[in-house]
């Protein structure tokens, strides 16, 4: 089974670029549609988790560095 | 759960004043880390140039001091010389580096300075509203050059690593780009590369980094990394032009 993983985004500081949603080989990050954060910026967030494999693509292509990632491990 | 990717020690919790989608912050992170993993953020001086990373030093853990525009090399030519056990780096742009600051670069370079540039190669000046660049393409549109840039009268682009690599003083210069996640590992890799020169004091290290500004150039940040790729790349070759140690 696929490890556990978990992508947190620091919402307040994302700027919506979409840089995040494009490197995902998984295509499981949008910018979510209905938030916006304090600087008025949609921002990204994870919408299947699970399919997450924890790659970093997303954290390599954030030029506002407002992704961590965790994976479980053994 | 462990962490397996986190925001870099050396970089503070500081929110960056960059436009959407700039890559700015992507080589911010990559000097971070390499800081971080070289161990050196304590003793490392990191010079901020005029232009949009000119605050950078709120973005660093490290100390930085503000040159004037294009004087980034000289600043660190003086602070190397008077602390030579400090590891001393430059952070600029191509208006900064390959404008006004020719001069300064390229004596710093012939000199042989143990100093490590960082250059961020956008092809536009972008602080100050999207002008033409020494390093704007052939035919790009910028703020003043509305038809293209005319070679006729505006001249050819500048490949500062290429000019850079004929001078004997420089250690080390390779152009790496951040328009993928494959080219900027190969980006982090040259950074810390160079870092590495100036720790084991082989002369001038230059590491020039092609950026975007989807700001300026008017494309939306994804469309920004393709009109790199597609434009910027065939112009400004990748790779490593100078390496004194595999030439020796």
């Amino acid at each position: 089974m696929a490890k556990k993983t978990r992508v947190t985004f620091a919402a307040d500081i994302c700027k919506g670029c979409a840089l995040c949603v494009d490197a995902c080989p998984k295509k499981i990050i949008r910018l979510a549609p209905e938030t916006l954060n304090s600087k008025g910026y949609h921002p990204a967030e994870i919408i299947d988790q699970q399919a997450c494999t924890a790659c970093g693509f997303c954290f390599l292509m954030c030029p506002d560095v407002c992704i961590t990632i965790e994976k479980e491990v053994n | 759960m462990q962490i397996v990717f986190e925001k870099p020690k050396a970089l503070s919790d500081t929110p960056t004043h960059y436009c959407p989608g700039c890559t700015h912050g992507i080589i911010h992170r990559l000097v971070a880390e390499v800081l971080d993993e070289l161990d050196i953020t304590g003793e490392t001086i990191g010079i901020a140039p005029v232009g949009c990373a000119v605050i950078h030093f709120n973005y660093f853990e490290c100390d930085v001091a503000q040159a004037a525009h294009g004087r980034a090399p000289a600043v660190a030519t003086g602070l190397k010389r008077v602390n030579p056990d400090n590891i001393v780096f430059s952070y600029q742009g191509d208006g900064d580096l390959a404008a006004i600051g020719t001069n300064e670069t390229i004596h710093a370079a012939a000199r042989g300075e143990n100093i490590t540039v960082i250059f961020v190669n956008n092809a536009i000046y972008g602080m100050t509203g999207g002008q033409m660049a020494p390093t704007t393409l052939p035919g790009q549109i910028t703020q003043t050059s509305p038809y293209g840039r005319d070679t006729k009268t505006a001249g050819f682009p500048l490949r500062m690593c290429e000019l850079l690599a004929t001078l004997d003083g420089t250690a080390y210069a390779e152009r790496v780009a951040v328009d993928s996640v494959k080219n900027v590992l190969k980006a982090k890799k040259a950074i810390k590369k160079a870092f590495q020169y100036q720790i084991d004091g082989k002369g001038f290290s230059i590491v020039e980094i092609l950026s975007s500004c989807p700001t300026n150039w008017g494309l939306e940040p994804v469309k920004a990394l393709e009109w790199l790729r597609q434009n910027m790349i065939p112009y400004y070759p990748l790779g490593v032009f100078k390496d004194k140690e595999v030439s020796r």
